[in-house]
């Protein structure tokens, strides 16, 4: 079957790729465009490992067509750093240990940054529910949301 | 699999009615896409909507405002009005999924995947919204409640999809609510799920109410003994009392792992209950 041709921008590149119809954002992210920091979890939308934002929305990348995506702009977490500078939420990632297998990693800084682009100063409970589509089966989840908070308030530029 | 993005609903109806194979709309695509992989669908032709601006824009109609099929949980839940003239149709939006899946899933979808479960139906229904069906015979407006027929089933025939819905006009002294039971506090389906709106006149007396309750049988239901138990009452303890039997009464539920038929049935009295005090507080107060 012929495949679709496709341009989009994604972390600010324009980028063309050409897909089936029924691949998903995600299988085209990892299979054609090889970018596979994003992840594949449930691949039914319950998980949150596959989150990226789509014009600024934050969406999960399995529940969305690759021929969805032309003329849009994707962010995912390989444009997060700036080049060897770590984001601030992925370095507080790391200094609280708020990982360890690190599947569900990616999913949660794409939505953790999504949600301090919209709420700079976010409640525990603000952060706990706006990530509860993100699911870890290693951490308890209780460093994820300090590493978020402690993010937020340097980028707030308050001592942590 | 084709994949096609009209522009204008003549041209969706057309492809869709004219599609030989099986045919599916897309809109945010959150239980399409599941349907899909899992083997359920197969779809031979996907028409996506969202390239009809109709489908992606909230605007004001009569007082009240016209909301696209396919515009996402969180631009309504961001909209600066709605969330403040019906408070209980946004809320109930909002329930659907995580914060990823409120950037994609729709009203129109909600409605059209037709689960009985589904939670922004029984606030749709109890708002009294009016869908927008386009189809090869030109376009209808359909009540919400005359859209799902059966689990996974709707009333739309071959060729229609639904463009927008119109969501009325709230008068003064109004108020409505949703509220769904689920065993824990975020990512669930409704055990049971109950919507309520309510008008009271200047004397505190209800004029008119609409209440539907949603998981307790193959459908969303509207409780009819409920509406005329509220109206023309001051919606007191002995009026409750009457819309919680009334709620009861029209259960039909199944048994399942979220809840047994006792149990589901027991919940749906509660729940319409404490959607209308919250109707009330909210109409008391406008």
């Amino acid at each position: 079957m012929a495949k679709t041709h496709v341009t989009t921008t994604i972390n600010g590149d324009e980028v063309e790729f050409l897909c089936e119809n029924d691949q998903t954002l995600l299988d085209v992210l990892r299979d054609e465009l090889h970018m596979n920091g994003t992840k594949e979890g449930c691949a039914t939308g319950d998980c949150g490992a596959c989150s990226v934002t789509v014009d600024g929305r934050l969406v999960c990348s399995c529940l969305m067509l690759g021929v969805e995506v032309d003329g849009k702009s994707v962010a995912t977490i390989e444009g997060m750093a700036e080049g060897s500078e770590l984001h601030p939420l992925q370095r507080k990632f790391l200094e609280h240990a708020a990982l360890q297998c690190g599947i569900c990693t990616p999913g949660f800084l794409v939505a953790a940054k999504s949600l301090l682009e919209r709420n700079a100063d976010p409640s525990e409970t603000q952060i706990r529910y706006w990530l509860a589509g993100n699911l870890c089966r290693c951490t308890g989840y209780d460093k994820i949301v300090r590493a978020v908070m402690d993010a937020a308030a340097e980028m707030r530029g308050e001592a942590a | 699999m084709q994949y096609a993005t009209p522009d204008t609903i003549d041209a969706a109806v057309g492809l869709l009615a004219g599609a030989a194979g099986n045919a599916r709309v897309l809109a945010g695509g959150t239980d399409l896409l599941v349907q899909m992989r899992s083997g359920m669908l197969a779809p031979d032709l996907i028409v996506d909507i969202k390239y009809i601006s109709e489908t992606r824009a909230i605007t004001p109609e009569a007082g009240g405002f016209r909301i696209g099929a396919a515009v996402a949980g969180a631009e309504l839940t961001e909209h600066p009005d709605v969330k403040n003239v019906w408070p209980g149709v946004v809320e109930s939006v909002d329930l659907i999924g995580s914060t990823q899946i409120q950037g994609r899933a729709s009203m129109g979808g909600n409605l059209c995947n037709a689960s009985p479960a589904a939670d922004s139906v029984p606030a749709m229904i109890a708002a009294g919204m009016v869908a927008k069906v386009a189809g090869p015979g030109g376009v209808r407006e359909v009540p919400v409640e005359e859209i799902c027929t059966a689990p996974g089933q709707t009333s739309l025939a071959k060729g229609e999809f639904v463009v927008s819905f119109f969501l009325p006009a709230r008068p003064a002294h109004s108020g409505d609510a949703y509220l769904r039971f689920i065993p824990r506090t975020e990512m669930d389906i409704a055990v049971v799920g109950a919507g309520v709106s309510l008008t009271l006149d200047e004397s505190g007396t209800c004029t008119a109410a609409r209440v539907a309750v949603g998981a307790v049988a193959p459908t969303v239901l509207l409780v009819p003994d409920g509406i005329a138990a509220l109206i023309g009452s001051k919606v007191d303890d002995e009026a409750l009392d009457k819309l919680a039997a009334a709620a009861r009464a029209v259960c039909n539920p199944i048994n399942d792992k979220r809840g047994t038929i006792e149990y589901r049935i027991k919940v749906a009295g509660v729940l319409a209950q404490r959607a209308a005090k919250i109707a009330l507080e909210r109409a008391r107060n406008n």
